[in-house]
């Protein structure tokens, strides 16, 4: 299994295939390792394991053809693992011998022996092929939901530190900040480079990288943000420049860093929970995000600076008037924001994966949190992204992996028909 | 070096069926922005129904090329609809991120395997405009226009593409003109002031967003047609934020801004790209390679948005005026 999980977490299978893999390795279902025997012949491949619930069945043929030129047959191994070197990313139809299955053994009516299979854009497709008729059965969908449950608030506990940086921003500055997943990409490579590359001690790695973050929201603020501020430049006008800027923090990371897919930590070593698998990173980053949002609330609420803070974000002149230096509290919210967003793309990186567009891709679901929770409150931000976690994470269970995305970005809309002000925010957001 | 070769493919570019395409979503995001004042960031949906709604109508269900326009048309149509009931009551940045939101819901959901019979999937469609092409009455060959050498099938969607636009602007003048188009530059300014006339602000609104998405999606299909080739990744953000650039380069509030301004920003990307090229293989930048070459081109796109939106946001033909990113 520490095998399986580890060949998966490979730069091909983006965002979430180690958590997904988790789950379908404890739902039976084991993607795992492909055979390590042969020597790769290209970067591309197709693989799958062979489990009759938890036995491997072993001399299976499975047959990969691009239908016109590759044809080849492998046989799986002791462990029921098979895998097939192909020359492009193109389509394959997999095809499964059934007479040469171990007697008794039979594919799941819902699991044909004949599999299409795409790898355009992938360069890694794991097969799937169940067996018997009480494999899946087993599974029952509530502990499926458990499951999925805490994927979602580990993912949803990881938008929130970024999602309340979006808030805290437009709350004390009115800018929607679209460069914001830049900043999570940024602690990410950071953390890549400080852990991976020169091999720091973890803690002491990420805490460089949230510095490195921290550092870069206080020069941003101070050379792009808050001149644009003095020049008296519009609220949407900014945006529009915050677009501008994502696109270039963007392309410098591209153009340093490459456009692979880096591996900061090996998806950890994996720990069961009753009916959940997951790992200890997991484990360790929900704990660090919920000690973060709670010291956020704590000084949001508790200290002198947090209530300036909010006084400001209700009103900026009334806070002004009584004294509160407004651009020192913006200072301040940036490089609280950035702080928090470093840490959110440490943990991203240690979870998943680090790439050049990493944060931009999740930027939109940390709008729709903003956004369902109301633009402006980070409790709201808190909430929004628990909600939009478990959205992807749970949605998966009735419509196909690859529109879990969309389906919190519909929510999103949905909502904002009923409730345009989101779910705590105030009325004053609506046009 | 060859410094002909790159002036050549900057001249072609200058008037290619790629640069109508963008020209076309910019003339949309006039009226959508330009003149209304909304913030639609999802302009690349638009443009993805129309070459969508083009090549699976003539696919899918073998229709003939008008009959396909039109799939194309009503599917931008129904999407403003769809996009509008919800949003068009939200403040400008909401409405930025709905529908940047919306038109990546639909991407997700066009690349979705699940719908690959139809949409072909992350693969795309291709193919589908044999029986446009088969209109084209410009004798088979390649004809050598001085500076490139194109197919009679690229000189026949030049053309045609060239007279949308055409067509496209002189109905736009005709619209700002009108008592309509006064009526709409008055949303921009003061929502609440029409609103006070009596006038319904969000039919407004709304005939502002079908209008301009039937441009856009006008401008998709111009996208396709050209290759013949429909990519789902075509259709991302980045198309949204190119089609911004183009419009703010010329000028929002205008109509002359969008068509020159989308000549002369691909034209200057292409010469930057081409000079660039050559010097890394002349040597001269050893810190760069020919794919990173390309990158580039997006950070001069972020770039360009940002020092435009910074300095000079009316654009080259804009009034200073009518910039008002500002409004509500």
């Amino acid at each position: 299994m520490e095998v399986g999980l580890n060949r998966l977490i490979r730069p091909a299978l983006r965002g979430f295939s180690a958590l997904i893999a988790g789950f379908l390795v404890f739902a039976g279902l084991a993607i795992t390792s492909p055979a390590m025997a042969d020597e790769p012949t290209s970067d591309f491949s197709i693989s799958g394991t062979l489990l009759n619930g938890d036995t491997p069945l072993e001399n299976v043929n499975i047959t990969v053809t691009d239908n016109d030129k590759f044809t080849q047959t492998v046989k799986s191994d002791a462990t029921g693992a098979w895998n097939v070197y192909v020359p492009a990313e193109t389509k394959y139809t997999v095809r499964l011998d059934t007479a040469s299955l171990p007697a008794g053994v039979k594919l799941a009516p819902d699991s044909p022996a004949e599999q299409n299979v795409d790898l355009t854009g992938m360069g890694f497709v794991a097969v799937l092929y169940t067996f018997g008729s009480g494999v899946i059965e087993e599974q029952s969908i509530w502990s499926q939901l458990i499951v999925r449950i805490f994927s979602g608030l580990n993912f949803g506990l990881l938008l929130a530190i970024a999602a309340i940086g979006i808030s805290l921003i437009y709350g004390t500055t009115g800018l929607s900040n679209f460069a914001h997943g830049e900043m999570v990409t940024f602690g990410a490579l950071m953390m890549w480079v400080m852990y991976s590359v020169l091999q720091l001690n973890i803690i002491v790695a990420a805490l460089f990288a949230i510095l490195i973050v921290t550092a870069s929201g206080f020069v941003q603020d101070q050379f792009i943000w808050k001149p644009l501020r003095k020049r008296r430049l519009g609220v949407n006008q900014i945006m529009i420049v915050s677009i501008g800027f994502s696109i270039v923090a963007r392309y410098i990371m591209l153009l340093i860093f490459g456009g692979d897919t880096k591996d900061v930590s090996g998806g950890g070593n994996p720990v069961t929970l009753g009916p959940i698998m997951t790992t200890d990173v997991a484990l360790y980053s929900m704990g660090i995000s919920l000690a973060a949002l709670l010291g956020v609330a704590f000084f949001l609420t508790r200290t002198r600076l947090g209530k300036a803070t909010r006084a400001v974000s209700d009103n900026p002149s009334l806070a002004a008037a009584t004294g509160i230096d407004v651009e020192r509290i913006i200072r301040i919210v940036w490089l609280v924001s950035a702080a928090l967003t470093g840490l959110a793309g440490v943990l991203y990186g240690l979870q998943f994966q680090a790439n050049w567009e990493l944060g931009f891709s999740i930027l939109l679901l940390l709008f729709a949190a903003v956004t369902l929770g109301g633009l402006g409150t980070a409790m709201g931000a808190t909430v929004g992204a628990l909600i939009i976690g478990l959205v992807v994470e749970i949605s998966p269970l009735v419509i196909a992996n690859e529109l879990k995305y969309a389906v919190a970005l519909i929510i999103l809309i949905v909502i904002l028909i009923f409730r345009p002000q989101g779910v705590l925010g105030k009325k004053q957001r609506i046009g | 070096m060859d410094f002909l070769q790159i002036l050549g493919l900057t001249i072609g570019q200058l008037f290619s069926p790629f640069t109508i395409a963008y020209i076309l979503c910019a003339l949309g995001l006039a009226v959508h922005f330009g003149y209304t004042g909304l913030m639609n960031f999802g302009q690349a949906a638009f443009a993805a129904l129309g070459a969508y709604g083009f090549s699976i109508a003539a696919l899918t269900l073998g229709w003939d090329w008008w009959a396909c326009v039109l799939v194309g048309i009503c599917a931008s149509v129904l999407f403003a609809f769809l996009l509008g009931i919800p949003t068009l009551r939200l403040r400008a940045d909401y409405l930025a991120i709905v529908t940047i939101a919306a038109a990546q819901a639909l991407k997700y959901a066009l690349q979705a395997s699940d719908f690959a019979s139809v949409t072909g999937g992350s693969a795309g469609l291709h193919g589908f405009a044999e029986g446009f092409f088969a209109l084209n009455p410009i004798p088979v060959g390649r004809y050598d226009l001085g500076f490139e050498t194109i197919s009679e099938r690229e000189m026949f969607i030049t053309i045609v593409g060239w007279i949308l636009v055409a067509v496209v602007a002189v109905f736009m003048v005709a619209l700002t003109k009108s008592p309509w188009g006064r009526v709409l530059k008055g949303i921009r300014e003061d929502e609440d002031a029409v609103r006070s006339l009596g006038k319904s602000v969000f039919a407004m609104k709304m005939q502002a967003l079908i209008i301009g998405g039937v441009i856009a999606s006008l401008g998709g299909m111009i996208f396709v047609i050209s290759p013949e080739n429909n990519d789902p990744s075509t259709w991302g953000t980045n198309f949204t934020f190119m089609i911004w650039t183009v419009l703010l380069l010329g000028g929002a509030a205008t109509i002359f801004g969008p068509i020159v301004g989308g000549m002369s920003f691909f034209a200057l990307l292409m010469l930057t790209e081409g000079v660039m090229t050559g010097l890394v293989n002349l040597g001269f930048l050893p810190f760069l390679n020919v794919a990173q070459v390309a990158q580039i081109r997006y950070l001069l796109v972020g770039l360009a948005l940002m020092l435009l939106v910074i300095f000079k946001p009316q654009g080259f033909f804009g009034n200073k005026r009518e910039t008002l990113v500002n409004a509500r």
